[in-house]
């Protein structure tokens, strides 16, 4: 019997294996050195162009000269060599990839770390560098350690004002900044029943915090239903009695509020014990809580408030955020006084709109808070987004109500 | 797969963002990435690095997928990068562009000569011989020939 990454990659933990993939992508950022790569091993032609994906995300729209030189750059090798390019405003490349692109049992590679997401369609996902990219374009496969599996096994459901960002916190303070190290994450047990396609979306962009390759759930009903949305028909998987190289056991009733404190994602505290940080700015989006289900939630809170700190909402995708002006929760953002930005990574990286300054503070939604990355000399502290929502009315960090 | 170098020891968890900041990815320059490398960390590192064998603590690397971390530590003339552990996107970029990555606990004393030996699998420190983990045949197949792109031009 098998774990999900035996069974979709065809070995047992530990073998080598060669394998081609069915989805490779690179961003603005990756895609400049993938393109590079391909030119200097000489390489005109790509086998499988339809199976090929650039997706402008990063730095978008460009901030500079150069960057909207490189992009254009991007953008024409896009059109020569087939390559199906999302432009600017189309969303975060991960986001990109779970609507209607991802299917269960799939290999999917990305130069991007993040690229685990999409483990939420129960497909092997993982990040790879850029050469690593130029080389899978060019052949239309690689090879793959078969990952050791770690079960995070969860029980229970949810209950007040905890979300599966307060799960993610918790399950990456437990396993550590390298807790989970060339081994793939499987979330199991009757918990996973309780949790939304986009609530195990953020589940597993953050496997790669504890330094695994890639997280995973089994596709049930609630998958497929969610990709019939797409069009995509699919079936489910069923879970195996296999051997996992240990289980991490979390009941979902004891999930509170947290928040991961500067610099490190794996320190986390409850959002009791920092409430009342003071907050230059709150920020929401990203890869990891940018999703309709996340806007829906935050305007559910500020909804006929006022936001009492400068606060930055970026939509995962151009589909998040046209289901958000059609419900009309971009309005209640807005009104609550939130600047919107286009659908891309934002200030997420510290490379355009929305860095911080020396000594500022911001709560985001994000995945990392390593030391300078959205701003020189400036400090982040991450969160749910109920605790965004909470911390954005207040001005400073506070415990979100229950729903 | 030899090399040697007076050492540059660092701790554990050193993040892509430390290595080279969002900031500086806006380009394809890498003498800008080589001018900046650590700069967030220590701005003196990058004067010591040419010729250098970084020895590192655990989780070496971690964070985001950015080549141009190892691109900027292999432009900055690093010989090697020996870690406790690393991780894995940064581990396999390493080789992918050439840069000989030992996975070895060993003790580490600034400026003092570091040297491996990537075939016979060991790492010299302070005098001593430590084992490091064996790399896979094409691993080492790709590192001889200077990185991916030269073993793809080799191999067609
Ligand atoms: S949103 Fe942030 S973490 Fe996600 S892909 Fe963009 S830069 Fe990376």
């Amino acid at each position: 019997m098998s774990t999900l990454s035996e069974r979709i990659l065809g070995a047992p933990a530990g073998a080598y294996v060669d394998r081609d993939v069915d989805l490779a992508f690179a961003h603005d950022g990756t895609g400049v050195l993938t393109r590079e790569a391909l030119h200097e091993m000489g390489v005109e032609q790509l086998p499988h162009p339809e199976r090929l994906r650039l997706i402008f995300d990063h730095i978008v729209p460009a901030n500079t000269g150069t960057t909207a030189t490189l992009q254009a750059e991007l953008r024409a090798y896009a059109r020569v060599s087939g390559i199906p390019l999302s432009d600017v405003g189309e969303g975060i490349c991960h986001q990109v990839m779970s609507e209607g692109l991802v299917r269960p049992g799939m290999i999917v590679v990305g130069a991007d770390s993040h690229t685990c997401t999409a483990g939420a369609f129960g497909a092997f996902a993982t990040g790879v560098g850029a050469t690593d990219m130029a080389a899978i374009w060019a052949s239309g496969g690689t090879w793959f350690r078969v990952p050791e599996t770690i079960a995070v096994n969860l029980s229970g459901n949810l209950s007040g004002a905890a979300e599966p960002k307060d799960l993610a916190l918790t399950y990456v303070a437990r396993l550590g900044m390298e807790g989970a190290t060339y081994r793939a994450l499987e979330f199991v047990g009757e918990g996973v029943r309780g949790i939304s396609m986009d609530g195990r979306l953020t589940l597993c962009n953050m496997a790669v915090e504890t330094g695994a390759k890639t997280g995973m759930f089994y596709a049930d009903d609630l998958t497929l239903r969610y990709l019939a949305g797409y069009g995509v028909k699919a079936s489910s998987q069923v879970v195996e009695d296999c051997r996992y190289e240990r289980t991490l056991d979390l009941d979902l009733d004891d999930i509170v509020p947290l928040v991961a404190v500067p610099h490190r994602v794996d320190t986390v505290l409850e959002a009791e014990e920092v409430a009342g940080t003071h907050l230059d700015q709150v920020f929401v989006g990203t890869c990891t809580n940018g999703r309709y289900e996340d806007l829906e939630r935050f305007a559910r809170i500020v909804r006929g408030k006022k936001v009492a700190v400068r606060t930055l909402v970026f939509p995962a995708s151009r589909a998040v955020l046209s289901r958000a002006i059609e419900r009309g929760i971009l309005a209640d953002i807005v009104n609550a006084g939130c600047a919107v930005g286009p659908p891309g990574c934002g200030p997420c990286l510290g490379a355009h709109a929305g860095v911080l300054g020396e000594g500022e503070v911001c709560l985001s939604t994000a995945n990392r808070n390593f030391k300078n990355r959205m701003g020189v000399g400036g400090k982040i502290y991450l969160s749910s987004v109920a605790t965004a929502a909470a911390s954005a009315l207040a001005g400073e960090i506070a415990v979100p109500e229950v729903a | 797969m030899q090399g040697a170098g007076p050492a540059v020891c660092l701790g554990n968890d050193i993040d892509t963002d430390l290595i080279i900041a969002g900031r500086y990815l806006r380009t394809k320059d890498r003498s800008v990435w080589a001018e900046h490398v650590f700069e967030d960390l220590d701005p003196t590192l990058a004067g010591r690095l040419p010729g250098s064998v970084i020895v590192a603590g655990r989780n070496m690397g971690c964070g985001s997928s950015r080549e141009q971390a190892v691109i900027a530590l292999r432009e900055a003339g690093v010989v090697g990068v020996v870690a406790e552990s690393f991780a894995r996107i940064f581990f396999r970029n390493a080789i992918n562009v050439g840069l000989p990555v030992i996975e070895a606990r060993v003790p580490c004393t600034d400026g003092a000569r570091v040297a491996f030996d990537l075939e016979e699998g060991w790492v010299e420190a302070d005098g001593k011989r430590y084992p490091a983990r064996p790399l896979s045949e094409r691993m080492l197949a790709i590192l001889r020939a200077g990185g991916l792109v030269d073993f793809w031009r080799a191999s067609r």
